[in-house]
C-alpha cells in the first residue's frame, strides 16, 4: 500500500528533492580536492608540521582503537547479555560521549585528570602527569571514540543465536571457549565494522584533544590540531594535511561498507 | 558399529525440577530409560525451557537431575555442573549449526574442548568418521548454509553424537522439514537412538513421530506442569487434557499436519 508513493519518492523528481542535500555533502570535499595541485600537496608534505602530525595521529589512533577493541568487547558482550533493567543506565552511559559535544568531554577529562581533579593530585604525587602530554591524547580519542565500537559489537553479540553458545558448551567449551570460538567469529563483521568507525572518529578527533592534551608538536599535535595550527601560517599546508586526512579517513570506509554485507552472507538459510 | 560404553553407563535417569522465569513457573518430574521419551505440549508450555535446563544453559530454582550414576543438578545438596561437563547432547530447534564452520569443522568441534581434546587429525578423522557413519560423509566441506533441512538435521545429530554423550535432548528434530525429508528423518532417527541405545528426549508436534520412535512413554507438557505421561495408547485412549486429545486425533488420518 506504501510502495506505489515511496516509487513516486524514489523516481526522477525524488532524485531532484535529494540533489541539495547531496550537494551540501559533496561540493566541499570536492572543492578540497581540486583546490590544490599536486606541487601544493607536496610543498606541504615537506613542512615540519606535517611529518609529526601525522606520526602522532597514527601511533595515537591505534593505541587508541587497541584500548578501544580490548576494554570494549566485554563491555560490548556484557550488555548483550539478558537484558535487565538497571543495565539501561549502561547503554546510556555508553551513549553518551556521542552526544556530548568533544569539548566538553575534553573539560571533563580535565576535571578527572587536571591539577585540581578528582586523581590529578593523587597521580601527581606518584609523578604521573596525565594532561598536555601523549597519554593524554589516547584517553581523549578512546573517551570519544570508543561508543561507536561499543553499540556495534553490542548490536553483533545481540545478534549470535544464543542456541549455538548453548551448543557449543554442550560440545564441552567453557564460556570464554564458546565466546572466542563462536560469539567472536559470528560477530567479527560488525565489530571490524564498529572498530573502523571508532578509529575514524579518533582519527578526526579535535575538541576533547585541545583542551585535555593541548596542541604541542611531536607529543599532542595530531592532524585535525596541525591544521589548525597550519591554518594560521599557511594555507597549503592545511590543505596537505586536509587532503591526507580525509584520504585516510576514505580509506576506514571499505571495511564499514564492505564487512555488513559479508555479516548478512552466512545467515541466507535457503529453507527460510 | 554402535560404540559401547553409554549402556554400561546410564541405563536411567531422572529429573525433577521447578523453574521460575518472571511469572512462567515450570513443574516437571520426568524419567525414563534407554528408550525415547517424547514430550508433547502447546507453544509456551516450558519443553524447550526443561531442555535448557537439562542442558546446564538454564538454572532451575530447585530440584534433581541425575543421569545414569551422576547428578548434573542437586539444588540440596548444592550439585551444579556447568554445561560442558553434563555430556549431554543438546540439538536445538533450527539445528543450532554453527554457520561460520563447514560440516566437517562442526562436528569435529565436540572433541576441541578440554574434556576431550584431540590432535586435529584425529578430531577430523573421528568427525569423519560418524559423518560416513550416519551417511553425510558426502557432506563434509560444505558450510550450513548449503545444506537442506534433512541434512542439516543429520549433521546436528551426528556432532551431538560424536562426543558420546550421555543422553540427548533434541527439540523438534522434524519440524522445520518437508513431508518427505521429516518420513526419511524419522525412520533416520529412531533407528540411530535404537542403534545407539542412548538415552533421549525427543520434543515433537506429531504424533507419528511417537510411533515412529517406538517410544514406550509420552509426556505432555501444558502451562509448565505435566498435564498426562504414559505409554502413548495410553494417553490416545484416555486423553486428560483436550491438547493430547488433539494431538492423537491428528495422527489418526485426518489430514492435519501438524507442525
Amino acid at each position: 500500500m506504501r510502495k506505489p508513493l515511496w516509487r513516486g519518492l524514489s523516481g526522477r523528481g525524488g532524485f531532484l528533492v535529494a540533489v541539495p542535500m547531496l550537494a551540501i555533502l559533496a561540493v566541499p570535499l570536492i572543492a578540497l580536492a581540486g583546490a590544490s595541485s599536486p606541487a601544493d600537496i607536496a610543498a606541504g608534505t615537506r613542512h615540519p608540521l606535517f611529518g609529526p602530525a601525522l606520526w602522532l595521529s597514527a601511533r595515537s589512533t591505534v593505541a587508541a582503537l587497541a584500548v578501544i577493541v580490548l576494554a570494549g568487547t566485554p563491555l560490548a558482550w556484557w550488555m548483550a547479555g539478558p537484558s535487565r533493567h538497571r543495565f539501561r543506565i549502561v547503554e546510556v552511559l555508553v551513549d553518551l560521549p556521542i552526544v556530548i559535544p568533544p569539548a566538553v568531554m575534553g573539560i571533563a577529562l580535565l576535571q578527572t585528570f587536571g591539577q585540581s581533579g578528582v586523581f590529578g593530585p593523587a597521580l601527581s604525587s606518584f609523578g604521573i602527569d596525565v594532561p598536555f602530554t601523549t597519554t593524554a591524547v589516547v584517553m581523549a580519542q578512546v573517551v570519544v571514540a570508543a561508543p561507536f565500537y561499543i553499540q556495534a559489537a553490542a548490536t553483533a553479540f545481540r545478534a549470535v543465536d544464543e542456541d549455538l553458545l548453548i551448543v557449543a558448551r554442550t560440545l564441552g567449551q567453557s564460556p570464554t571457549g564458546a565466546f572466542f570460538r563462536v560469539a567472536v567469529p559470528l560477530a567479527l563483521p560488525g565489530m571490524v565494522a564498529g572498530a573502523a568507525l571508532s578509529w575514524a572518529r579518533a582519527l578526526g578527533e579535535f575538541g576533547a584533544t585541545l583542551i585535555f592534551a593541548g596542541n604541542f608538536i611531536g607529543s599532542t599535535q595530531t592532524m585535525p590540531l596541525a591544521i589548525y595550527t597550519a591554518l594560521e601560517s599557511d594555507t597549503r599546508v592545511a590543505v596537505a594535511l586536509a587532503l591526507v586526512l580525509a584520504a585516510a579517513s576514505a580509506l576506514l570506509l571499505v571495511p564499514l561498507r564492505a564487512v555488513p554485507a559479508l555479516a548478512q552472507a552466512p545467515r541466507r538459510h535457503r529453507d527460510r | 558399529m554402535s560404540p559401547a560404553g553409554n549402556a554400561d553407563r546410564v541405563s536411567t535417569w531422572s529429573l525433577r525440577v521447578s523453574v521460575r522465569a518472571g511469572s512462567f513457573n515450570l513443574e516437571a518430574d520426568v524419567r525414563g530409560d534407554l528408550d525415547p521419551v517424547v514430550l508433547i505440549g502447546p507453544n509456551g508450555s516450558g519443553k524447550t525451557t526443561l531442555l535448557r535446563v537439562i542442558s546446564g544453559a538454564y538454572l532451575p530454582f530447585g530440584g534433581r537431575i541425575r543421569v545414569g550414576e551422576r547428578v548434573l543438578y542437586d539444588s540440596r545438596r548444592q550439585v551444579c555442573l556447568a554445561p560442558e561437563e553434563r555430556r549431554v547432547g543438546y540439538v536445538p530447534q533450527g539445528y543450532g549449526l554453527f554457520p561460520h564452520l563447514t560440516v566437517l569443522e562442526n562436528v569435529a568441534f565436540g572433541r576441541s574442548s578440554s574434556r576431550m581434546r584431540n590432535h586435529r587429525r584425529d578430531r577430523r578423522a573421528a568427525a569423519a568418521a560418524i559423518l560416513a557413519e550416519m551417511e553425510c560423509g558426502h557432506l563434509s566441506g560444505r558450510r550450513p548454509g548449503t545444506l537442506s533441512g534433512g541434512e542439516k538435521q543429520r549433521v546436528a545429530l551426528a556432532r551431538a553424537l560424536l562426543p558420546d554423550p550421555d543422553m540427548l535432548l533434541l527439540d523438534e528434530p522434524l519440524a522445520a522439514m518437508d513431508a518427505a525429508a521429516r518420513r526419511d528423518f524419522r525412520a533416520y532417527l529412531a533407528a540411530h537412538l535404537a542403534d545407539r541405545r542412548v538415552p533421549a528426549i525427543v520434543v515433537t508436534h506429531d504424533p507419528r513421530d511417537v510411533q515412529a520412535l517406538g517410544t514406550p512413554v509420552v509426556y505432555a507438557l501444558e502451562g509448565g506442569r505435566v498435564a498426562q505421561s504414559g505409554p502413548p495408547e495410553a494417553l490416545a485412549t484416555a486423553p486428560a487434557t483436550d491438547f493430547v486429545s488433539e494431538f492423537f486425533r491428528e495422527g489418526n488420518g485426518t489430514g492435519q499436519q501438524a507442525r
